[in-house]
């Protein structure tokens, strides 16, 4: 069954035929060509596929495509204001975040969210905001530092 | 060093950060068709029956291809590394796809549809009927005389290496002994988990040859393989390796790429995709191999080991993949690094089952017998009553170390000694150890532990060594690096461009570096593994960057009369030595070299260079822990690894490395492990239920380095990418045993064995 869906991506309006069973990973990657959207696990486990919908981390993977409909869904690729980097992306760059970067995406979409919120957390706070990411390159230890200091200014 | 030791930003960042990163799924080919493979789910038995009719009735099916509709090649999925025993290729046991099923998950069939529904159903509607065979998972089983032989004439034996370094009889020098200590561990399977699943795409090109574009650690050597699978020759198959996911050496096999292939030659050359699901990868590609270990240790009353030995068994699963080469390499590990006084004897096999293949995997067998000699190392010094790390620096390797194993070649430059003063400093060493040596009676007890490691790089002299580069001046004075090493993640084209610019003078900015591979494009290299790429290929680069370097002064000196040797490149510009004076900008010599009539000649080299050395890296890894007795939990309170790797080229990157083999090493010790039922079949394949460590399990890492000067190195560094890995798990075990007097020699030591464990030592 096809479900025909309005919702904004990345700040522009779009409108969709999408089928009924079809995520919002597979929508985002192969309708729409937004590539950032990284495809781990497909069941919710790595967090690589995270996108914001209407302002929250969903992983895209386990979240139908018709659920968007009417909500605003934010990727990896509306982040930059042209060749301006967002917080979250400078500190992963900066702090060495980034190594083979196939769980990148999913991670600044997270710490973008918590950015966004402005609320102070402790250590271990931010912890818990980005345990459901998995990164096997980093030991986190990077990825921490980056977020920390985006939080922190 | 002017670029290099900096910690300068990855050239990927951006691209990554932004999501303008490719990898391989993210070629979105028109008109891809998806490919999918059918997995055995027996772990060992004949296929007696394979019906396609069904599925290839289904609307959308284009292609399916069992054993019968590949070659029937036999081939190695591995290039390199090949031991010296016996010699290379023997262990062609693969096929592309299989008759005869050898673990759960055997490739036997596959199917290309015009979409993943109409290829899983295609899946589903293939109809196999088995005869059932037993089904071995360890290598004792496997090994009992008159077992099935899973590949034929083998006894299931893959390989089997011994030697003995010392003139004194084994027996005689153990007598010799004041105390001799006997222990046993047992390293269990884990996978590597790198985020971006194996996958693959194939199509033929206008010239009729097969085209790969795949998630690999080698690609060279993949175009080699595939090939001879295939049937084809190495120029009929080109592979194209975009960014990776990471890799940690599953990829250094060939996995998918011969199936990938063999069906877009099924389906008339239309592309075909196949996008590993994660469940697949966990048990299709490789895991990182089981061993056991039996070591023997006798010393003196002083503490200096006189005699030791060991025997390992190793665990490769249904296929060779990389050999005997994993517990083979464990051999001389165990005799380096604290080289026995009199004699060392070691034995190692290497045994086929019924579990899925193991291959390579970050550190290549040393993270296993680290884990049983570091722990072993403990339990003798706890046996004569003194301290591990005053054992440990009684017995370990000293500079001028002449290794029989390579060549005689003299070990120097080792800076193991200050890593294991550096760890030991981190921890707090002498003041907790004497601390938590009180005797401890709470529901929560500490410890801290000690483990060193050492660590051989690239693969000489067990093979060639090479690797290429290429450079160009580009009208506008920037360098374009193309290299044939492939990075994966680990930030080796930085380094790259960072040594180009070290070399030359042009900017670092100024240095891109092509991070596509292309087998018809890039230079020769194998690839990423064994360390090596800043090793040897980073002696392409210097080759090439002094070239160029020499080309470019050569143009000055004839538009100046400037001799060569007065001059020299400076951020872009060409000056005098001397004076400082500027004699003319790099881009305009770029720029002349295209289109001036009495300069023109572009300014470029490619260079192949075979490298025939080794270096040892050293390190050493301390451990805090707190163990909860009652629940079997570890809580890591501090932990650090100090690694002598040689110069640091980039600290920042170097200093993430060692993170993520920190958090890899407690993965293997804490967590992680790859469950199978008593028929083969794989229980926790998946990231839910395989505990990989999370950002909650994960501690702080202390990360230091002890820079020592490798002269052999092309800017006096050795081995970093894989040794993290080593050491940290040994050393959370040996703190383990101060905070609960409990010896735990297998892993992963999870709250499940602890608890186990314990409740049998009466501390529950």
């Amino acid at each position: 069954m096809s479900l025909r869906i309005h919702f904004s991506v990345n700040g522009t309006h779009k409108e969709l035929l999408v089928e009924s069973g079809e995520t919002l990973l597979e929508m985002l990657r192969g309708r729409l060509g937004l590539t950032g959207v990284k495809r781990g696990c497909s069941v919710g486990e790595c967090g690589a596929c995270t996108v914001l919908v209407d302002g929250l981390n969903v992983d895209s993977c386990i979240y139908l495509a018709a659920w968007a409909d009417g909500r605003e869904i934010r990727t990896l690729e509306g982040l930059a204001d042209g060749d301006d980097l967002n917080p979250v992306q400078q500190a992963f760059v900066d702090h060495g975040a980034v190594q083979c970067g196939f769980c990148t995406p999913g991670l600044v979409m997270t710490a973008t969210a918590m950015a966004e919120k402005g609320i102070k957390l402790t250590r271990d706070e931010v912890r818990r905001e980005l345990s459901g990411h998995l990164c096997r390159c980093t030991g986190y230890q990077n990825i921490m530092t980056a977020v920390e200091a985006v939080l922190e200014d | 060093m002017k670029t290099l030791g900096k910690s300068l930003k990855r050239p990927d960042a951006i691209t990554k950060v932004t999501g303008k990163a490719k990898y391989v799924a993210d070629y979105q080919v028109k008109n891809m068709l998806v490919g999918k493979i059918l997995r055995s789910n027996i772990a060992h038995g004949h296929i007696t029956k394979i019906d396609v009719s069904k599925a290839k009735a289904l609307p959308g099916v284009v292609a399916i291809i069992s054993a019968d509709d590949v070659p029937d090649i036999k081939f190695q999925p591995t290039g390199l590394p090949i031991a010296s025993y016996p010699e290379p290729g023997m262990h062609a046991d693969k096929n592309i796809l299989t008759n005869y099923v050898r673990f759960y998950g055997d490739e036997i069939a596959a199917v290309a549809a015009v979409d993943v529904l109409t290829a899983r159903k295609a899946l589903e509607l293939i109809e196999v009927e088995y005869e059932e065979l037993p089904v071995y998972l360890n290598p004792q089983d496997a090994m009992t005389e008159g077992t099935v032989e899973i590949h034929p004439d083998s006894k299931n034996v893959l390989g089997r290496n011994e030697f003995t370094i010392g003139e004194t009889d084994l027996a005689e020098a153990f007598e010799r002994c004041d105390l001799v200590r006997e222990d046993e561990f047992m390293v269990n399977p884990v996978q590597h988990c790198q985020m971006e699943n194996h996958i693959a795409y194939a199509y033929m090109d206008e010239k009729e040859r097969v085209v790969i574009v795949t998630s690999t650690q080698i690609p060279h050597i993949v175009r080699r393989v595939t090939a001879h699978a295939l049937g084809l020759t190495a120029n009929q198959v080109r592979i194209i390796k975009p960014y990776i996911g990471g890799g940690f050496g599953s990829k250094t096999d060939v996995c998918i790429e011969a199936i990938v292939a063999s069906l877009t030659l099924a389906a008339g050359g239309k592309p075909v995709l196949i996008d590993m699901e994660r469940e697949e990868c966990m048990i299709g590609t490789r895991l990182r191999h089981a061993i056991q270990f039996k070591i023997k240790t006798g010393v003196n009353r002083e503490g200096r080991i006189l005699a030791k030995e060991m025997i390992s068994v190793s665990n490769t699963g249904a296929y060779a993949s990389h050999g005997h080469d994993i517990a083979s390499k464990g051999g001389g590990n165990f005799f380096r690094t604290y080289p026995a006084e009199l004699v060392t004897h070691f034995e190692g096999t290497t045994a086929y089952t019924n579990l899925p293949p193991a291959g390579a995997m970050r550190a290549y067998g040393i993270p296993q017998v680290n884990f049983a000699v570091e722990s072993h190392m403990d339990d003798v010094a706890s046996a004569l009553g003194m301290d591990p790390v005053v054992f440990r620096k009684i017995n370990m390797i000293q500079e001028g170390f002449v290794d029989p194993l390579k060549r005689n070649m003299v070990i120097e430059n080792i800076g193991l000694d200050q890593c294991l003063d550096k760890a030991k400093d981190y921890i707090g060493w002498d003041k907790k150890r004497k601390q938590y040596s009180k005797c401890q009676t709470g529901d929560r007890r500490r410890g801290v532990g000690i483990a060193c490691f050492s660590y051989g790089t690239a693969v000489w002299p067990y093979d060639l060594e090479v690797a290429g580069a290429r450079m160009k001046l580009d009208p506008d004075g920037t360098l374009q690096l193309t290299m044939g090493a492939t990075e994966i993640g680990q930030g080796s084209d930085t380094v790259f461009c960072q040594m180009a610019s070290e070399i030359t003078g042009i900017a670092y900015e100024h240095v891109l570096i092509e991070h596509i591979n292309d087998t018809d494009h890039s230079p020769f290299d194998t690839g990423a593994y064994a360390s090596r790429q800043c090793y040897v290929s980073g002696q392409a680069v210097k080759k090439a960057g002094l070239e160029i370097r020499n080309q470019i002064l050569e143009r000055a000196e004839h538009l100046s009369g400037i001799k060569v040797k007065d001059l020299d490149i400076v951020a872009g510009q060409i000056v005098e030595v001397n004076s400082k004076r500027l004699v003319i900008s790099l881009m305009d010599i770029a720029l002349k070299s295209y289109c001036s009539m009495e300069l023109f000649g572009v300014i470029k080299s490619e260079v192949q260079v075979d490298v025939r050395s080794t270096a040892y890296a050293f390190g050493a890894s301390a451990a805090e822990v707190e163990v909860d007795i009652k629940t079997g939990r570890v809580e890591i309170l501090n932990i650090c690894n100090v690694h002598d790797s040689g110069t640091i080229l980039n600290p920042m990157l170097a200093k993430g490395q060692v993170h993520g083999g920190m958090s890899m090493s407690l993965g293997l010790g804490l967590s992680e492990v790859m469950l199978f039922n008593d028929k083969g079949k794989p229980l926790n394949n998946n990231l839910l239920d395989y505990k990989l460590p999370t950002i909650m399990d994960t501690p702080d890492f202390g990360v230091e380095f002890v820079e020592t000067y490798e002269p052999t190195g092309p800017f006096g560094n050795k081995a970093l990418g894989e040794p993290p890995a080593i050491s940290p798990a040994a050393a959370v075990r040996n703190a383990i045993l101060q905070a609960t007097g409990v010896r735990v020699n297998q892993t992963p030591m999870n709250p499940q064995s602890l608890f186990e464990r314990f409740t049998l030592e009466g501390l529950i």
